[in-house]
């Protein structure tokens, strides 16, 4: 272990993608999410890496993109206007299986909002916002150390499913300074893409194979492949076919779906006898923990159901904690997005939803506000 | 709301460009890497590069830190009117209140430290902007909240290089000037 440190999300998440393996980053500054691009313009040289400051964010993930498919493991940082421009690529590299890191610093939206205020309002745009039937992976970190963590995780991920992996990060949770102690680069586990081994007149891009997440070939390797974001054979070339349309979208849903329990990872704290759980993601889950000592201090029976990875929906787990459950609380900084996903699993338990979008951090006594409300 | 009884809440708030941000790290580091206790610093500020309320946030334990903001301060640094104004309901009943007194005309309690920050910095220095490590010393000196050898270190690892002489020699006029004012009983004017 190294020595502890203080230090900030965002330089959290860009040592994790350094940790992680990542070697180009693509993009274009934008508050709050700027320390991670000074950091990779700094750190990225220095390995070997490349930056590359672009003219806008639609040439940052097409750039990123591009790395991907030459063999690097690659990332762009942005927030929420940055990410409205991205959508449309961050489709092609889903349909095109090229795995690369999106990193958004959520600020308070919709358009210029408030730049320098927390938000988690881009969560289903997270899922939704590039066009047409797409799986996608969100992850959602809580604290400085749980940020190089999830954007080891958001790599490794990426890489094994040759999916787009998206991390939120809240603005509280990015800029805030916390004592951490890293681990070792060589203590961090990575995982590559697997590469093809036939020879390259046998090699298809998008073949079926027994996990559905078939070899990528790195362009300049000798592999010789056609990419578009058209609906494609598995050569890569484009298809009208649909014997061959819906069985690759069917087959780029089943190798995340088919997965959840794997990717899907959250955290409880007290849920087997609590009458009251409350599901949270990144900072204002620790509002929550907050309000949950404070509660029990009162000898409520409280629960927390914390969600690292928003998306796929890890359905499995809430319907479990909310069966046994009388009340759920989802305190988000959005007017509700990830407590629609919650009633719509909860059946008939009551969902109250605790908002904030003013910019500012919900509060414990938000939400024990919510528990104690009748 | 019932607070955990170790947990030390210190906001810091003025204006854009006067460093507030960075004391609040500098605050940070100094209690959780050099006394080795735990922190956490968060920020508020205005998209504005200078001019724009900002503020700082400190919570100091030496267990878990959950919430990560200010719940009700033990300590309000003012270094503008503005934040004077609309933070002093967010100390706690027997928090302190410390402001510049040359820029702060109005201040709202009879309890305040009132020092005069900014012109302490300009004769110790030369420059007024290291009033936030004058307001770091002053500080430190009155809570004892952070050691002063552990201050003086984050101080020398975080300010800008070649400014560590002048940023050091500030900070130990703010720390003699909270002695000054605890010999003489405390609080009030100059």
């Amino acid at each position: 272990m190294a020595a502890p440190r203080m230090m900030q999300g965002n330089e959290a998440c860009a040592a994790g993608a350094i940790a992680a393996g990542c070697r180009f980053f693509g993009g274009y500054p934008i508050t709050p999410s700027t320390d991670i691009a000074e950091y990779m313009a700094r750190e990225l040289p220095r390995v070997g890496g490349v930056f590359i400051q672009m003219e806008d964010e639609i040439a940052g993930i097409a750039a990123v993109i591009g790395a991907s498919l030459g063999g690097a493991k690659a990332m762009t940082a942005t927030s929420g206007p940055g990410f409205s421009l991205m959508q449309e690529n961050i489709g092609y590299a889903a349909m095109t299986e090229v795995p690369c890191v999106i990193v958004n610093v959520m600020r308070l939206g919709p358009s210029t909002g408030r730049p320098t205020s927390p938000s988690q309002g881009d969560v289903m745009q997270a899922r939704w916002g590039s066009h047409g039937d797409h799986p996608i992976i969100a992850l959602s970190p809580a604290s400085v150390l749980e940020t190089f963590e999830l954007t080891v995780r958001a790599f490794n991920l990426s890489e094994r499913y040759r999916t787009p992996v998206i991390v939120l990060v809240d603005e509280v949770v990015g800029h805030m300074r916390e004592k951490v102690t890293l681990p070792r680069s060589e203590d961090v586990k990575a995982i590559d893409r697997i590469r093809p081994s036939e020879p390259p007149e046998w090699y298809k891009p998008y073949g079926s194979s027994p996990n559905d997440v078939p070899p990528l070939a790195s362009f300049g390797s000798g592999y010789r492949y056609h990419v578009t974001g058209l609906h494609h054979d598995s050569a890569g070339f484009p298809t009208d076919r649909v014997d061959e349309v819906e069985p690759w979208a069917r087959r780029i849903f089943r190798k995340i779906k088919g997965s959840v329990n794997h990717i899907a990872q959250y955290e409880t704290d007290g849920v087997e006898d609590a009458r009251t759980i409350v599901v949270a993601y990144g900072s204002v889950a620790r509002a929550a923990s907050e309000a949950i000592r404070v509660a029990r201090s009162r000898r409520r029976k409280v629960g927390l159901l914390r969600l690292k990875t928003l998306w796929p929906f890890p359905t499995r787990v809430i319907g479990q904690v909310c069966r046994e459950a009388r009340r759920v609380i989802v305190p988000e900084m959005n007017l509700g997005q990830i407590a629609i996903e919650v009633e719509r699993i909860a059946g008939d338990r009551k969902v109250r939803r605790v908002n904030r979008i003013d910019g500012e951090m919900i509060t414990p006594q938000q939400i024990l506000d919510a528990m104690e409300a009748k | 709301m019932s607070q955990p009884v170790d947990r030390f809440e210190v906001r810091l708030a003025g204006s854009g460009g006067q460093g507030l941000i960075l004391a609040g790290l500098i605050l940070a580091e100094a209690v959780a890497i050099f006394d080795d206790r735990n922190a956490t610093q968060t920020q508020s500020y205005g998209p504005e590069a200078r001019g724009g309320a900002s503020r700082s946030e400190i919570v100091i334990s030496d267990g878990e830190i959950h919430y990560p903001k200010v719940i009700s301060a033990d300590v309000l640094l003012a270094m503008s009117q503005e934040a004077c104004d609309k933070y002093f309901y967010g100390l706690k009943p027997d928090g302190l209140l410390v402001v510049d007194s040359g820029l702060i005309e109005r201040v709202p309690s009879s309890r305040a430290v009132e020092a005069p920050i900014t012109r302490i910095a300009q004769e110790t220095t030369g420059r007024a902007i290291s009033a936030n490590i004058v307001a770091l010393g002053l500080i430190g000196g009155l809570t004892g909240v952070v050691s002063r050898q552990a201050l003086q270190r984050a101080v020398t690892a975080r300010v800008p290089e070649g400014t560590v002489d002048m940023n050091l020699k500030a900070m130990v006029a703010g720390w003699e000037k909270a002695l000054e004012i605890i010999e003489r009983g405390g609080v009030g004017p100059d």
